[in-house]
């Protein structure tokens, strides 16, 4: 195993990148994700990368589709109300299948909210990120180990299946520092960018990169061909992790740093002879549906954990079809609720069954 | 002997263009360059949204369809990850000077080294006639139906001035396409704005005064006496910035001084 360093969570997404070939990244600043920016501006230049700052998170976007359109491996990243406003670009870029990875390290919302931690944009990042019928991948990372591997696998799945992928961290794992080692495992084959528009150079037809298709019937087709390679994607490449599931009467479902506040008042609960595990989707597009409704069969309540209002909650009752309780317990604004709060919801959910 | 073809670097397609719009003659006067500097397989256009929404069809070389104003955005991209091709944006007023005016003045504050042509009809076309960022004072358009009032809807933007003032512009002329002379000359400019970035001179900026008989209400006769009586005294043809003769803006003056 390679040496581990000490590291920011941001730092460690910066240098992921770069270790997975992406050398250029168009970004702007905001808190709490600036240091991403800072990182490449320093590095980029020393391995003959690019680190440009955008005019606006706006413009930031769409340097990322001239750069995925051309064929190169690209990186921007934000934080909640920036990624609002990159809400335009992403939904070109997935209108014209190209591949990139976009970083939200979250923020309180809503408007300009705070800066403080939170995991506000779960609705945004899985459901909505721009107009029209479309979706990303969805990576939410709760280690800076993770901010680094899942950084490195978002690139080789945006490539893989043409589309955006978002790293949907939050403040916390941002600005937090752990050892993190960067032997990042074996990379998967990338398809060749037949597509790309970096010239003909005479010896090929033009290729054009658009996501206008005035004849309804073309757009449908184009809209249906991309859902099915969604449903490809969901079949194949969901991720998540079970904990301490197996006995479980209680499964507490939990992404991001909330699921680290989840585990360690799991540890309490089992200390007190309470049976209750974790379930942490780590793709949360495409959601970990029936690995999740496996456990329905055998869990007798869910409780879902999030600093938001109880964005996911309805993701975990279509999963686990309804057929047992869903509670939820979060604080929101950019407030982290402790391991205590969390095990007195356990507590009180373990006296009613 | 053939002493008219269709360039090369045109696609052997129809245009959807308006009986009497001039996008067809800029689109041609493109591609002639694009032949002239034998640069068609290296270049990347970048098509706006606007009545050119459809120009990646209209070009033989690798062509993207940016959204709404973000066409100099996406083309920065390119170049600074394909520093190698011939990257340009072709772009209507709505597109440039509205809703895409950060871009365009970011894109020249950088000195990107692309080549933008601009297109200006004073009316936004593609949605039906109404007011453009360069509509001029007392122009009627769907939206400013009493004429554009200058107290109520403000004043127009004359681009190539203002853009003539940033130090990483090393290229600005307007041109128009309503008479044979005027022709020759746009085609002479948008040479130059290429011929530069192939020089890697900066930004490059040809600002094209164009017609819109349709929405303007005119026969194509009338749009083009009327590029001569009304637009041009108002947009004065003439180069506003060029790098290469160093006294035309105080900054640089200031800076080969130094």
């Amino acid at each position: 195993m390679a040496k581990k360093v000490l590291m920011k969570g941001n730092e460690a997404i910066a240098e992921a990148a770069i270790k997975s070939g992406c050398l250029h990244f168009f970004g702007y600043p905001i808190t709490p994700q600036t240091e991403i920016s800072e990182y490449m501006a320093k590095r980029m230049p020393k391995v003959g990368g690019l680190c440009l700052q955008a005019e606006s998170e706006v413009s930031a976007i769409n340097m990322i589709m001239g750069a995925a359109a051309s064929g190169s491996r690209c990186l921007t990243s934000s934080s909640s109300p920036g990624i609002s406003l990159k809400s335009e670009g992403i939904s070109y870029l997935v209108g014209c299948d190209l591949p990139c990875v976009i970083v939200n390290v979250q923020r309180g919302g809503p408007g300009l909210g705070g800066i403080q931690p939170s995991q506000q944009d779960y609705y945004q990042a899985t459901k909505a990120n721009g107009h029209g019928d479309e979706h990303i991948l969805v990576l939410a990372p709760s280690s800076v180990q993770e901010m680094a591997q899942l950084t490195s696998e978002a690139f080789d799945l945006a490539d893989i299946y043409r589309m955006p992928a978002m790293i949907l961290a939050d403040g916390a794992l941002g600005q937090m520092m752990e050892p993190v080692d960067f032997e990042l495992g074996t990379k998967r084959e990338i398809p060749e960018k037949t597509w790309a528009c970096n010239g003909t150079e005479g010896k090929r037809k033009k290729n054009i990169i658009n996501s206008l298709l005035i004849d309804p019937d073309e757009l449908e087709t184009s809209v249906v061909n991309r859902f099915k390679r969604y449903d490809e994607i969901a079949e194949k490449e969901v991720k998540y992790e079970e904990y301490k599931c197996d006995d479980a009467d209680i499964v507490i479902v939990a992404y991001g740093i909330t699921s680290r506040i989840c585990k360690t008042a799991i540890a309490a609960a089992r200390a007190k002879g309470i049976k209750v595990g974790l379930f942490r989707p780590i793709t949360l597009w495409p959601y970990p549906k029936k690995q999740l409704g496996a456990l329905a069969d055998k869990a007798k309540h869910f409780l879902v954990c999030e600093l938001n209002m109880g964005q996911m909650v309805d993701d975990v009752k279509v999963a686990t079809e309804c057929k047992k309780p869903v509670s939820f317990f979060g604080r929101t604004g950019g407030v982290i609720p402790s391991p205590d709060e969390v095990l007195a919801q356990i507590e009180k959910l373990a006296a009613a069954l | 002997m053939v002493v008219f073809d269709k360039p090369k670097s045109l696609s052997p397609v129809p245009f959807h263009y308006c009986p009497g719009c001039t996008h067809g003659i800029v689109h041609r006067l493109v591609a002639e360059v694009l032949d002239e500097l034998d640069l068609c397989g290296k270049a990347v256009g970048i098509a706006p949204v606007g009545c050119s929404v459809f120009a990646y069809n209209y070009f033989e070389c690798d062509m993207i369809e940016a959204a709404h104003g973000r066409a100099p955005a996406v083309a920065t991209g390119v170049k600074r990850t394909h520093p190698d091709n011939i990257v340009f944006t072709y772009q209507g007023d709505g597109d440039l000077a509205a809703i895409g005016t950060a871009e365009t003045v970011h894109v020249g504050a950088r000195g990107e080294n692309i080549t933008i042509i601009f297109i200006n009809n004073c009316i936004y076309g593609m949605t039906g006639g109404q007011m453009a960022p360069t509509t001029m004072p007392g122009q009627v358009t769907t939206t400013s139906p009493y004429g554009r009032d200058r107290r109520i809807q403000g004043s127009p933007i004359r681009v190539c001035e203002m853009l003539s003032t940033l130090d990483g512009v090393a290229y600005a002329e307007r041109v128009a396409v309503n008479t044979v002379p005027n022709i020759k000359k746009a085609k002479a400019a948008i040479k130059k704005a290429f011929q530069n970035q192939v020089d890697k001179k900066g930004l490059s900026i040809v600002e094209v005064l164009s017609t819109c008989p349709t929405n303007w209400g005119m026969t194509p006769e009338q749009a083009l006496e009327w590029v001569k009586t009304d637009m041009i005294p108002f947009y004065p043809l003439g180069v506003y910035k060029d790098a290469d003769v160093k006294d035309l803006n105080p900054t640089s003056t200031k800076e080969v001084t130094e």
